[in-house]
C-alpha cells in the first residue's frame, strides 16, 4: 500500500473540476492508454487569465489527485504565472507523493505544457515562450516503451535534481519497462551532471557568483514586474534573500522564490542551493 | 472488511493456531536434542511431515522437505538440481510463472543457461505443442506452475510430466503448486513429477513455512549448508510451530477440498456473473472452466486498476490488481500481457480470490457496490466516447 498524504486521498476521493469544457480555448494532453495513464486538461481563457479548467484522467489515485489539484492551481492565474508551474509544485501542493509516483505529477506538468505550447503556437509567440523546463529541442525519443524524449528526461533531472537512473524512472517512467534505455539514461545523467557539477567554490567565490547571477539575471526580471530582490546572506547552501518593491507583498512570493530564483541559482551556480526568504 | 485477496495470502485458521501454540510456549525443545523433553516436538514434525505427504499424495514422508516459503521451495528445487547436472545448460519454463521462478531463470541466463519461455493463449492456457518442440536431450529442467496466481488457470501437469519424460527421460520436471494447494486435489503418486513446491500461508497456515516434495531418485545439492536437518538438504533448526501449522493446515485443507470445489466455486461464479451483468465495462480475462475454484480475473475497460482498488478499499473490500501502478513497477502484469489482454482492459484488471471463509453476503455486497464505484471512476476517464460505445454495445 502506498503512503498517500491526506491531500492525495481527498483529491482522488473527491476530485475537483472533473469533466470537459466543450468550448475550451486550449486542451493539453499527456500520456496514453497503452502506457497506463493519460490526462486531458481543458482550459477556458478570459484574455490572459485562466477562467476555468477541467480535467479527465485515466490513471491511479495519485494521477487523479495530481490532475485535480493542478486545475485548482491554475484557475484564476495568468498564462505567464502558470507556465512556471513544475511537477514539483504539483507534488508539493499534494503534500508530497511517493517517489515511485512522481511521474504522476510530471504528467500534470506535461499536460499543462502541452496546452501552453498549443496556445502560443497559435498566437505565434512560441519563440518567446520560455517554459520552466528545458527549452532546448531534445526531441530524440530515449525510452520507446513509454515514449519519453531526452528533453523530458533533462527537464525532470533539472527540476528535481535527479541523480540516478532509478530516480529518472520514478519521475518520467523512462526505463521502467524493458529497461533497454537505462544505459542511455545513465549517459544523459552523466553528461548533465558533468556540466553541472561545479568546481567546489570557496565561500567567498560562491557569494560573489550568487550575487552576480542575482544582479544580472534575476533582478532585471523582477524589476519588469515592479519588484526587486536583495541578497541578505549565504549560509552553506542556503541563500537568504529579501523580495522588495511589488514583490514584497505578492501572494505568489514563495512561488517566485522557489520556481524562479532558486531554479536559476541552482542552474547557474550550484544544484544544491536552496533559497529562503527572510 | 471483505477479504477477496486469498491468492496473496490467507487468514490463519483458528485450529492451525491452536495446534501451533504449545510449540511456541511450553514445548520449545530443539527436536534434535536427546532428552525426553525433545520427543514431543520431534514427533510433531514427523506427524506434520506425514500430513504433507498425504496432502500431496507422496509415497513416503522422506520425500517431504520443510522450507520457509514457496520461493525457497522453488529455489531449492531448481538451483539444487541444476548444480547436480552441470553439463546440461538448457532450461524451460512458462511466460506466466511466478517471479520466484521467472527471476531465478533470468539470473540463470546470466550464468550461461539457455532458456525457453513457453507461451499461453488468450485464456491463459499453456501452448503444449510449443513446449513439446522445445524439450531436448540436454534440457536440464522444465518448470511449470500448477495453477496461475493471477488468472487461476490450471496446467495439466500430469500430462506435461509424461510429455517431458517421453521426450527426455533425464530432464527434471518441477511444479510450483503454491496456488493449487488447498484449492484442488494434488496427487504426485500417479505422476512423473519430480519435485513440487507449496507455501503454507496460501492455505491458512501462517507465513514463513513451505514444503518441497522431492522424488527419491532426484539428486539435489542444498541451498543452505549446515546441520543434518531435513536429511541434510535444508540445514537450520526446524521451525517446529510453523511446521506443525502447515501440517494442520494441510489436514484441514484436505477436509475442505470438496467445499472449495463446490461452494467456493459457486460463490466465485456468482461474483463473476454478477459483476459481468452489473458493470458495463467489465470483461472476464479468463473464462476457462479449468481454473482453481476461488479465482476470478476481471478487466474493467478504460479505467485504471489502482483507482478501483483504492475505492474498493474505501468500502472495506480487499482485492488486487495486475495494474502497473499498484506494484511500483511501471509495467502491467506479465501474465495478462502474455495472454494478450487488450490494453484497454490491461491496466484495469482486478483479481478477486475467495477462500472457504468467504460468504454469500460478501459476494452480494461487492456485486451491489461495484457499479457505483465504476460510475464514479468512469466519469473521470478521458475515454468517454469509447465508454459510451461500450455501454451501447453491451446494452
Amino acid at each position: 500500500m502506498w503512503e498517500y498524504s491526506d491531500k492525495v486521498l481527498d483529491h482522488y476521493r473527491n476530485p475537483r473540476n472533473v469533466g470537459k469544457i466543450d468550448d475550451a480555448d486550449i486542451v493539453g494532453e499527456a500520456g496514453s492508454l497503452a502506457c497506463g495513464d493519460s490526462l486531458k486538461l481543458y482550459i477556458k481563457l478570459d484574455g490572459n487569465i485562466i477562467k476555468d479548467a477541467k480535467f479527465q484522467t485515466f490513471g491511479c489515485g495519485s494521477a487523479v489527485a495530481s490532475s485535480s489539484i493542478l486545475t485548482e492551481m491554475i484557475i484564476g492565474k495568468t498564462l505567464e504565472e502558470v507556465k512556471k508551474i513544475t511537477n514539483k509544485d504539483i507534488a508539493d501542493a499534494l503534500g508530497g507523493l511517493p517517489q515511485e509516483k512522481m511521474h504522476c505529477s510530471v504528467m500534470g506538468q506535461e499536460a499543462l505544457e502541452d496546452a501552453l505550447k498549443k496556445y502560443y503556437k497559435e498566437e505565434d509567440e512560441w519563440e518567446e515562450l520560455e517554459l520552466t523546463g528545458s527549452s532546448d529541442n531534445h526531441d530524440k525519443v530515449i525510452c520507446t516503451c513509454f515514449n519519453v524524449t531526452e528533453g523530458q528526461i533533462l527537464e525532470a533531472v533539472k527540476i528535481n535534481g535527479l541523480k540516478t537512473v532509478e530516480e529518472v524512472t520514478n519521475y518520467t517512467k523512462a526505463g521502467g519497462a524493458c529497461g533497454r534505455c537505462k544505459g542511455a539514461i545513465k549517459n544523459i545523467l552523466d553528461e548533465y551532471w558533468k556540466n553541472e557539477t561545479p568546481v567546489e567554490l570557496t565561500p567567498t567565490q560562491k557569494i560573489l557568483k550568487i550575487s552576480k547571477v542575482i544582479d544580472q539575471q534575476i533582478s532585471p526580471q523582477l524589476q519588469k514586474d515592479g519588484g526587486d530582490i536583495e541578497l541578505i546572506d549565504v549560509e552553506g547552501n542556503t541563500v537568504k534573500v529579501k523580495l522588495t518593491g511589488m514583490c514584497s507583498g505578492c501572494k505568489n512570493a514563495s512561488m517566485t522564490i522557489k520556481n524562479f530564483v532558486e531554479s536559476v541559482l541552482k542552474d547557474k551556480v550550484d544544484s544544491r542551493l536552496e533559497v529562503e526568504q527572510v | 472488511m471483505i477479504y477477496f485477496d486469498n491468492n496473496a495470502t490467507t487468514r490463519v485458521d483458528e485450529k492451525v493456531l491452536e495446534a501451533m501454540l504449545p510449540y511456541l510456549k511450553e514445548d520449545y525443545a530443539n527436536p534434535s536434542s536427546m532428552y525426553d523433553f525433545a520427543k514431543k516436538p520431534a514427533a510433531a514434525i514427523k506427524e506434520a511431515r506425514g500430513k504433507i505427504k498425504d496432502f500431496l499424495g507422496a509415497n513416503n514422508e522422506k520425500e517431504i522437505f520443510f522450507t520457509s516459503c514457496g520461493s525457497e521451495s522453488a529455489n531449492m528445487a531448481i538451483k539444487g538440481t541444476l548444480s547436480c547436472n552441470k553439463e546440461k545448460k538448457h532450461i524451460i519454463t512458462t511466460k506466466v510463472e511466478h517471479p520466484c521462478v521467472l527471476n531465478l531463470y533470468k539470473a540463470l541466463e546470466k550464468d550461461g543457461y539457455e532458456t525457453d519461455y513457453i507461451s499461453v493463449n488468450s485464456e491463459g492456457e499453456l501452448d503444449i505443442e510449443e513446449l513439446k518442440s522445445k524439450i531436448r536431450k540436454d534440457t536440464a529442467l522444465v518448470s511449470v506452475m500448477y495453477a496461475n496466481n493471477e488468472n487461476g488457470v490450471i496446467n495439466p501437469v500430469k500430462e506435461i510430466a509424461d510429455i517431458v519424460k517421453t521426450i527426455s527421460p533425464e530432464t527434471i520436471f518441477f511444479v510450483d503448486a503454491v496456488q493449487a494447494s488447498g484449492k484442488i486435489p494434488i496427487n504426485v503418486k500417479d505422476t512423473q513429477i519430480d519435485m513440487l513446491g507449496i507455501s503454507g500461508h496460501k492455505f491458512h497456515a501462517p507465513k514463513g513455512v513451505g514444503a518441497l516434495y522431492v522424488r527419491p531418485s532426484v539428486r539435489l545439492t542444498p541451498l543452505i549448508n549446515g546441520g543434518h536437518q531435513e536429511r541434510g538438504l535444508r540445514a537450520g533448526t526446524e521451525n517446529v510451530p510453523y511446521i506443525v501449522g502447515i501440517g494442520k493446515a494441510a489436514e484441514l485443507a484436505m477436509d475442505s477440498l470438496d467445499y472449495e470445489m463446490k461452494e467456493v466455486k459457486r460463490l466465485r461464479d456468482k461474483l463473476e456473473e454478477g459483476i459481468l451483468k452489473n458493470v458495463f465495462n467489465a470483461r472476464l480475462n479468463s473464462s476457462v472452466s479449468n481454473r482453481v475454484p476461488n479465482t476470478s480475473n476481471i478487466g474493467f475497460e478504460y479505467v485504471e486498476g489502482e483507482l478501483i482498488l483504492l475505492h474498493l478499499s474505501d468500502i472495506g473490500v480487499c482485492a488486487s490488481s495486475g495494474s502497473a501502478c499498484t506494484s511500483g513497477s511501471l509495467e502491467p502484469s506479465h501474465v495478462l500481457r502474455a495472454m494478450g489482454i487488450p490494453f484497454t482492459a490491461l491496466h484495469g484488471s482486478i483479481r478477486f480470490s475467495l477462500s472457504r471463509f468467504s460468504t454469500e453476503k460478501e459476494v452480494d455486497y461487492v456485486i451491489e457496490k461495484l457499479p457505483d464505484i465504476m460510475d464514479k471512476i468512469t466519469a473521470i476517464s478521458p475515454y468517454q466516447e469509447e465508454l459510451m460505445k461500450l455501454k451501447q454495445r453491451r446494452g
